[in-house]
């Protein structure tokens, strides 16, 4: 479904041009579950944001396939329009939009890239409560703007319900778990597990082993200074959470001397 | 600047003469107390003229343009040739409204119909309320809108002779909106407008008055209008200006409320028309416990100027004022916020917001915004605050990342951006009518 060939991108900071991927190399399949962990500052986030197409970050070498099509030269909408769906680890407040007139908008813009009709009335809100129920989102929220006045749960959860909308064939949850007390994370990744598919498949970028308890990786990657330098089973992300980053580090660091 | 005094001055000159005749036609009412108002106004505006760029209260808006304008006054003799079928385009709704059509600034009775027949109200011109109610309008007029300081508003009461009057009676509340539709026609001539509106609610009393502005027709129109409102003790008035002008309209006015103690007032003021547009909303607090709410939306494109002034006074303690204005503003478009709370020294315990948000979507789009406070008083609640900015690129990403195209993001998010203002428009038909030309518009703006 996603293959990264090396793939290389820098930032404009104040201080200058700075380099964050520094060759990644990663496959994923339909139907697997791949976790990818790592020290804060490692480029877990900047690599969510180059694959969704966040302006800002410039690739400088390397490529992404989707489904076998370059992936880099798309803008964002038709990226998610081809199925790529980001759960956001600060998502947006927008006074103003209801969730379901957002909701409606993104469904029908969608399906007008593919030639089909918009999504009638009756349909969508079908579709919404079923959906919400699936996810454990309180029906209220539905009618409400978009995030405004939601807990940091609350937002976390609107993300899974949006990808439940979407269903999208390929999902990153970026550090999901952050912010979430221990029952909005079973409900969130219980939603999550849901969803899962033989045709998806779901990339969740996490700082901490404790989600992986409950959306169980088939593959775990550790990234640090802009590289995955360790890939693994779900078993190394146990090896981590007992041991930190520090053994990897310090491995890459004795690599480098 | 040479421009500026020929251009006032030739202006000045012909509207001296025009009074003269206007004074002739008046046939016995020359002598009456109102028309000793006019012709003080009159005085006044000769010796103020046209505000021009020295004042501080006018530095950003000039006026040159309008002053060179071959502008016909039509004071006496107009005759509109404007159907049913004209107009129809511009209703809020069939039934259930009230409708007062002016055209260049005279009444038309034809295209007009006032649904609520209750002896508690009058709705109608300011010429047929003369004849029922002139001790009332004599009470009223002229004292809230100041013709000696402000030469526009002199110049609009010195010729004042058409417009609206509406009078609610002790504790009537009107429950059909009051919709007073303006039009320019601006097809053959070009036209100077000068609607003079005085709107009374009694004690209790309760009315929502939709002042909206259209143009027909490609030639330069003028419109200078003074609107006062009174709104008496425990009285409720929501009052709605929608500026719809073509590109070759000009457009003043003034809106001058008095409130009483415990009155409640809200003000929408919608600018998406005219060349340049000024408009001067005021409100004086006389009485404890007022409660009153201004909220603007301006959407600028080509080339528009809009000038919104406004002013809370708060002059008694225990009152509430709101303010929310909204711009968005593109192309070389230029607009203007100055927006005035004052805190006068008995005014305790005062709660006075405002707040005024603008978003630029070209490198050529102007504000200029100030938000003022002087407060005399010393036991108050106040805040100000001014925002200028672009677009939000985290929202927009956000919205991308869900499918949605670049260009409906930004319309969304503008959409969203204006919602504020949109929801304060308690008339359902109206807020229907606004959020579909807003969305036109988005559209077209991205």
């Amino acid at each position: 479904m996603l293959t990264i060939k090396n793939l290389k991108a820098k930032i404009e900071t104040e201080e200058g041009e700075k380099q964050i991927l520094k060759g990644i190399n990663l496959k994923v399949n339909a139907g697997e579950v791949h976790a990818i962990m790592g020290p804060n500052g490692s480029g877990k986030s900047t690599l969510a944001s180059v694959l969704t197409g966040r302006e800002g970050y410039d690739v400088t070498e390397g490529e992404v396939l989707f489904e076998g099509k370059d992936l880099l030269e798309d803008s964002p909408e038709d990226r998610a329009r081809h199925g790529i769906f980001l759960a956001f680890q600060y998502p947006i407040e927008i006074p103003g939009v209801s969730n379901t007139n957002f909701l409606k908008t993104a469904i029908n813009e969608i399906r007008k890239s593919k030639g089909e009709e918009a999504m009638s009335s009756v349909d969508f809100l079908k579709m919404i409560k079923e959906k919400a129920k699936l996810v454990g989102l309180d029906p209220q929220m539905i009618s409400r703007y978009v995030n405004v006045g939601f807990s940091g749960g609350e937002k976390k959860r609107n993300e899974i319900f949006q990808l439940a909308m979407l269903n999208p064939k390929l999902s990153i949850l970026d550090e999901t778990d952050s912010g979430l007390d221990i029952d909005a994370l079973r409900t969130v990744a219980d939603g999550v597990n849901k969803l899962k598919t033989k045709e998806n498949a779901f990339i969740v970028i996490t700082h901490y082993q404790r989600l992986l308890d409950y959306i169980i990786p088939d593959y775990v990657h550790v990234m640090y200074n802009g590289r995955i330098v360790k890939s693994g089973g779900k078993e190394l992300a146990l090896k981590l959470e007992e041991q930190g980053y520090d053994w990897i580090t310090e491995e890459k660091e004795e690599a480098a001397v | 600047m040479e421009n500026t005094e020929t251009g006032n001055t030739d202006l000045k000159l012909s509207l001296l003469t025009e009074f003269q005749n206007f004074e002739k036609n008046l046939n016995g009412e020359a002598e009456s107390a109102f028309h000793k108002i006019r012709k003080d106004a009159f005085e006044s505006f000769k010796e103020l003229g046209f505000p021009n760029k020295k004042l501080e209260d006018w530095k950003y808006t000039n006026l040159n343009p309008i002053l060179k304008l071959n502008l016909k006054h039509s004071l006496t003799e107009y005759k509109s040739a404007l159907t049913k079928a004209d107009i129809k385009k511009y209703l809020i709704k069939d039934s259930d409204i009230n409708l007062l059509v002016f055209v260049n600034g005279h009444y038309d009775k034809n295209l007009s119909e006032v649904v609520t027949k209750d002896e508690n109200v009058f709705i109608g011109s300011f010429s047929e309320g003369m004849k029922k109610y002139r001790d009332v309008i004599e009470n009223h007029f002229g004292k809230y809108a100041d013709y000696k300081k402000n030469g526009l508003i002199a110049l609009n009461t010195a010729f004042a002779a058409d417009g609206c009057f509406i009078y609610v009676k002790k504790g009537y509340e009107v429950t059909e909106a009051i919709h007073i539709l303006n039009i320019s026609d601006a097809v053959n001539e070009t036209y100077i407008s000068q609607l003079r509106n005085l709107i009374i609610a009694e004690e209790g009393a309760g009315l929502k008055v939709v002042n909206d502005y259209h143009t027909i027709g490609d030639k330069h129109c003028f419109t200078n209008v003074v609107t006062e409102i009174f709104c008496e003790t425990k009285s409720d008035v929501s009052h709605y200006k929608i500026q719809n002008d073509s590109d070759n309209a000009y457009y003043i006015g003034t809106t001058q409320v008095h409130q009483d103690k415990d009155s409640k007032f809200s003000d929408t003021t919608i600018s998406w028309g005219g060349a340049i547009t000024r408009n001067d909303l005021n409100s004086v607090f006389d009485g404890t416990n007022t409660e009153c709410h201004f909220y603007g939306l301006y959407l600028l494109t080509g080339r528009q100027h809009v000038d919104n002034h406004t002013l809370a006074d708060h002059k008694s303690p225990h009152c509430y004022s709101n303010e929310l204005y909204k711009g968005i503003i593109d192309d070389n478009a230029t607009g203007v916020f100055n927006g005035k709370i004052m805190v006068r020294e008995d005014a305790q315990k005062t709660n006075a917001y405002q707040s005024n948000n603008n978003i630029l979507l070209s490198d050529d789009a102007t504000i200029y915004s100030k938000p003022q406070l002087e407060i005399f008083a010393d036991d108050v609640k106040c805040s100000h605050g001014a925002t200028t900015g672009q677009l939000n690129e985290n929202e927009m990403f956000y919205l991308q990342s869900r499918g949605i195209s670049k260009e409906n993001a930004r319309t969304l998010l503008l959409y969203a951006f204006s919602s504020d203002v949109i929801d304060s428009i308690k008339i359902d038909e109206l807020r229907e009518i606004i959020v579909k030309k807003l969305e036109s518009k988005l559209k077209k703006e991205v």
